[in-house]
């Protein structure tokens, strides 16, 4: 199951951190500096996993975070954005590159050509686009027009 | 008026939307900590109105700040007001703002129940929808044990479609915070994997995956159940569950296995989803012991698409799966090799090392050559560090598996430079000691390139090695002179002085050949030019600090001067200088000493002669600068030697005989196995006593060994009616037979030579044992220290000189402790410096050793320092801080234990406990027991499976008992050791050794 889903630019500021296990607030942004590091290093010609026991790349989480060895960081990064979900190591690695192409699919229709300033002043609505599409770590709903129909209902209610 | 005020307020207020937020945290980018402290302000300001809607606007700014990571948890109650808004908007931004910040420590979570069940039980479908997915991340046992029941009711009897999915995904939250829901909700949730809708299905199944990976055993019976769905459905993301399911649950019931190779052989054929089909192909590899070779085949095939694909994920994940099926089907991989191998090229440094991780275990006698050979190529032009060490690591373990059981080649093993030759692996070769040899002098006329690298661990250490064959097998060189020319290299005097004091050794062995083969010339001046060129260059050696180097120089030295002589008068001597060397080495197994049983009537600690007088030792002694510290020369002046005194005489001794590879040639661990008082009598090594080690006191013992061995094995041939040519003593036994069990059968492999691998010569009652711990040698220590007397250590530092300038008058000066200090000559202050007796060359290396007094062991102690000298062109004055660690491992002595004796220390109840976790460890257990070992000065008392007990003592005798266990990466280690400050710091000083890895 999915642990967190983190949106992140170039620079390491996070555009969306969506947590499906409990981490105090002082973990949570050393998570977040961690798969930054980690992920920012690795270029194209790297696949789009970190396993931790890839000790070479992640050696700090695994220490920071013992737990983490049971976990993986799938990301996928598009323009200046690093999309990053973290599951367990056993989940399918490709499953979930999936989901997070369909994610961003879903994101550039509903913004219209998503970019990252859609992200920060919308960011409460990427989050219900998460809610929309995960939910306590598992898929809720993968069909993107279910998923936009449902946002139209609900930006329809403010 | 006062109206207006408030409005004006409201506006103000207004003003600062989530929008200007951002834009102005974007315009501040120089302060943006200051300008966020003051919209923090604003929004405390905004917090206090009476207006939802400014709370809510003022809670979603605070949710944006938390993600950038600001703290916002005293807003935690205002989240609590929002949530309880009747309007969704609202309701929904603090809902937001609430599964963002809230975790189970927040306390006014638990004013949140009521508002929860309202919602959750709300006609609205979005106020249930954001209690839900709010709830799914901040659920605490409370919260879960208060809601199961509403959460249940919208399982069941949910109208609304959508509601259903989300209460069935979020039971699974529900259950892992109140673990007493599972059982009266299980029947509910099973329902639902036949419920019509897919969506609720889907839910159904995630759930229930969730909860059988933690325990397969009680989700069985759902099996059929699962086998409809699977064929059944076509959404990939299911049947991806349910297939990772069965791929649980297929160990658990073999008949399983067989039953889903069918659909699972379909799918693959069928499926155009990579992910599906890499599922598919998983699971089949965790059922593979009953699955068909056929399906294994089709596995293997659709795994050399994905690694054949550009995509680095998919390559990546064939490799892995790859590796999975290695160990069980290793043939159907190995045909795959030439691929794996395109994969070493590959840019991802993970898919290098998962393809090395493969070759490992592909390794078979057929292939070993051309995968090492390719590999060397990698190691030339891999590119950083990591990978470079990864690369020559893996190059050793695949040549060293197994005892080197893959090796059929030695001739080719022996000219690759890289693998390591411990002397006693390189006797076992001796059927291929002519080409050994001749690869060993090249090396060694080659020497400056490797000590050029000598920093790169080990590699000088392949030297030691190579001199010792050189000299021993010497008549087998093509060019005896040249070598030994190369051997008398002043830059020799740079290597550790190990490896000098046998390259000193081994060039008067190779003096005796070229003498032999000179004297037969009937030429004597180019004998006499020989022996001019010992005499030429051994002062070198005799003036080395090393006393080991200094003390074989100088009496070869003198024997030269002899020979010398006698050339002058014309008297032949070669013969009666080889007859010095005699006799032949035969292999002997690493523990073949430790079992000769000790003769009857032989005590070991009486002295064979008298011991020798004061005064002879007196004019023996050299006036050394260092005589001083050096134990051997350490007597004090009174003339009675005490018992203790001898016996760490003996000790010292012994130390020496076991770096001394003529002494016996027993075990390239010998280092580790001398013995101490505790469990002497366990221990039958035959010591005898050599004041100049040249002969081969164990050439005897192990030809006996050889008649008895014969002797046996014989009988055993007789009784198999087997005929075998017996030409040489070679057999294999125990170990040897082990080979055949290997991963490929022997039959079809003929090896490119004929050479046997020697299985090393053990007594008859011999048990084979697999803790063939690895010696690692690591002779670039700078500190090493040599336990003196009970309060006096002695450090040897070793000086190089790295820079163009010739130095001089070096002074080295410690800052004492209270605990440690530095020995300084009598008369001289306490702050006074020690001159070092030697001056360095531009790139020379010499080694100097300093006495210090250490009152109390139990503490590590880090000492600072300095070095000062005078550059000599410029004659400047020059200075170099240092800190000099002493280490409470280096206090431990490794100290040989046995089980009875263990287990009575530690039933003595004498001896405190304490324990240490290692997370991570990624290592082999008997890798992990030799770092330990090597490290930290321990011996291994016995070894179960995945644990070990483990002994050393401390120079003040204190006894160290660890037990070590290991499951999966988590190394434990409990402690026993009667000082609890030294057994503290010693745990924490191996935890260091293993958090460097």
């Amino acid at each position: 199951m999915i642990r967190f889903i983190l949106i992140q630019n170039r620079a390491g500021k996070t555009r969306l951190a969506k947590w499906y296990m409990q981490f105090d607030d002082d973990e949570k942004q050393k998570l977040i500096e961690e798969v930054h590091a980690v992920v920012t290093v690795r270029d194209a010609k790297h696949t789009n996993f970190v396993e931790v026991w890839d000790q070479l790349v992640s050696y700090a989480l695994s220490v920071l975070f013992p737990q983490f060895r049971n976990f993986k960081i799938i990301y996928r990064r598009y323009a200046g954005l690093y999309f990053c979900i973290c599951v367990d190591v056993t989940d399918n690695n490709l499953a979930y590159l999936e989901g997070i192409h369909n994610f961003v699919e879903v994101l550039n229709e509903y913004f219209h050509n998503v970019c990252e300033l859609d992200l920060v002043f919308n960011f409460y609505k990427v989050y219900t686009v998460v809610d929309e599409m995960f939910l306590a770590g598992e898929i809720r709903e993968t069909s993107q027009t279910k998923v936009l129909k449902q946002l139209l209902m609900l930006q329809s209610l403010e | 008026m006062a109206l207006k005020i408030v409005k004006g307020s409201i506006d103000r207020m207004f003003d600062k939307n989530l929008q200007d937020l951002v834009r102005g945290i974007r315009n501040h980018k120089e302060d943006e900590a200051k300008y966020i402290s003051t919209c923090i302000d604003e929004i405390k300001q905004e917090l206090k109105q009476d207006n939802i809607a400014v709370k809510a606007n003022a809670v979603c700014k605070l949710t944006y700040l938390q993600m950038l990571g600001y703290d916002v948890s005293w807003a935690a109650f205002n989240i609590v007001e929002v949530m309880s808004s009747s309007k969704f908007t609202y309701k929904r931004i603090g809902y937001l703002a609430a599964s963002q910040c809230f975790h189970e420590s927040t306390d006014v979570i638990m004013l949140t129940t009521n508002q929860i069940r309202k919602d959750l039980s709300s006609p609205n479908q979005y106020d249930t929808g954001v209690a839900l997915t709010g709830l799914s991340c901040f659920v605490t046992p409370d919260l879960a044990r208060d809601l199961a029941n509403d959460i249940m009711t919208l399982v069941s009897h949910g109208d609304c479609v959508k509601r259903k999915r989300c209460s069935v995904l979020i039971m699974y939250k529900v259950f892992l915070k109140y673990p007493e829901s599972l059982r009266p909700a299980f029947p509910r949730l099973k329902e639902k994997l036949e419920d019509p809708d897919p969506g609720v299905q889907s839910a159904a199944v995630n759930v229930i995956c969730e909860l059988a990976r933690r325990n397969p055993k009680n989700y069985l019976s759902l099996a059929p159940l699962f086998f409809k769905l699977m064929t059944s459905s076509t959404n990939n993301w299911v049947l991806i569950k349910i297939i990772k399911l069965f791929g649980a649950l297929t160990p658990l019931e073999p008949r399983l296995g067989k039953k889903l190779i069918e659909p699972l052989t379909n799918l693959i054929h069928s499926t155009s989803a990579m992910s599906l089909l890499y599922e598919c192909v998983n699971t089949v590899i965790a059922g593979q012991y009953c699955s068909s070779v056929g399906s294994v085949v089709l596995c293997v095939q659709k795994l050399r698409i994905l690694i054949e694909d550009s995509d680095q994920n998919l390559k990546y994940l064939g490799l892995l799966a790859m590796s999975k099926i290695l160990k069980t089907h290793p043939k159907s991989v190995q045909s795959h090799k030439d691929l794996i191998l395109q994969c070493l090229d590959d840019k991802d440094e993970s898919i290098r090392l998962r393809a090395l991780d493969l070759l490992y275990g592909m390794v078979s006698k057929k292939n070993l050559m051309e995968i090492v050979k390719k590999l060397m190529l990698h190691v030339d032009k891999a590119e950083g560090t990591t990978y470079r060490d990864e690369l020559l690591t893996k190059i050793i373990d695949i040549c060293s598996q197994s005892n080197y059981q893959y090796i059929t080649n030695f001739e080719w093993s022996v000219s690759q430079p890289v693998t390591p030759h411990p002397p006693g692996i390189s006797v076992s070769w001796w059927t291929i000691r002519v080409f050994a040899v001749a690869q060993m002098a090249t090396l060694l006329d080659n020497a400056h390139l490797l000590t050029g690298s000598m920093q790169r661990n080990g590699i000088c250490e392949v030297l030691y090695a190579a001199a010792w064959i050189c000299g021993e097998f010497s008549e087998h060189l093509e060019n005896p002179l040249q070598t030994l020319e190369a051997m008398l290299r002043p830059k020799v005097a740079t290597l550790p002085g190990h490896i000098q004091a046998v390259y000193v050794q081994n060039a008067a062995k190779l003096f005796a050949t070229v003498l032999k083969s000179q004297e037969g010339n009937t030429d004597s001046t180019t004998a006499q030019e020989t022996s001019q060129l010992m005499i030429d260059r051994l002062p070198l050696f005799v003036q080395s600090a090393n006393l080991e180097v200094q003390e074989r120089a100088s009496c070869i030295l003198q024997l030269v001067k002899y020979i010398q002589k006698l050339q002058q008068k014309d008297v032949e001597v070669a013969e009666e200088v080889i007859a010095l060397f005699a006799g032949e080495l035969n292999p002997v197994a690493p523990k073949a000493q430790k079992k000769v049983p000790v003769p009857e009537g032989l005590d070991l600690d009486a002295w064979i002669n008298e011991p020798p007088s004061e005064s002879e030792s007196e004019d023996e002694q050299p006036k050394a600068i260092f005589a001083k510290e050096e134990p051997k020369h350490s007597r004090p002046r009174h003339t009675e030697v005490d018992e203790k005194e001898l016996a760490r005489r003996r000790e010292a001794r012994k130390q020496e005989q076991a770096n001394n590879p003529f002494y016996i040639k027993a075990s390239p661990s010998s280092q580790k196995v001398y013995q101490d008082a505790p469990g002497v009598e366990h221990i039958p090594v035959v010591q005898i006593d050599l004041s100049v080690p040249l002969k081969v006191p164990g050439l005897p013992m192990s030809d006996q060994y050889v008649k008895l061995e014969e002797e046996r094995r014989q009988k055993e041939r007789a009784e198999k009616k087997k005929k075998e040519k017996k030409k040489r003593k070679e057999k294999r036994s125990g170990r040897g037979k082990k080979h055949d069990s290997g991963p490929e059968s022997e039959e079809d492999i003929t090896p490119a030579h004929m050479v046997d691998i020697v299985t090393e010569e053990m007594p008859e009652n011999a048990l084979p044992s697999d803790d063939d711990d690895k010696d690692p040698n690591d002779p670039h220590k700078i500190l090493s220290l040599h336990f003196f007397g009970p309060f006096q250590v002695v450090v040897s530092v070793i000086f190089e000189n790295k820079c163009d300038s010739f130095l001089k008058s070096m002074e080295f000066n410690v800052l004492d402790s209270l605990n440690s200090k530095l020995q300084r000559p009598e008369g001289s202050g306490p702050h006074d410096g020690l001159t070092v007796p030697f001056q360095l060359p531009p790139g020379v290396s010499n080694e100097a050793r300093f006495v210090f007094t250490v009152q109390s062991i139990v503490m590590p102690q880090k000492l600072k320092g300095t070095l000062t000298f005078i550059v000599k062109d410029s004659s400047t004055h020059e200075k170099l801080d240092f800190k000099l660690h002493f280490t409470c491992t280096s206090y431990l002595i490794t100290t040989p234990c046995y089980s009875d004796a263990f287990a009575k220390l530690l039933e003595s109840g004498d001896l405190k406990g304490s324990s240490v976790r290692l997370e991570g460890v990624n290592m082999p257990f008997h890798h992990l027991l030799a770092r330990i070992c090597f490290h930290h000065h321990f011996s291994v008392v016995e070894r179960i499976d995945s644990c070990a007990s483990m002994y050393s003592r401390s120079i003040q005798g204190h006894h160290v008992c660890l037990l070590v266990k290991t499951s999966g990466q988590t190394v434990s280690i409990d402690a026993k050791c009667d000082e609890p400050t030294l057994l503290g710091n010693v745990l924490d000083e191996i935890k260091q050794t293993f958090s460097q890895c």
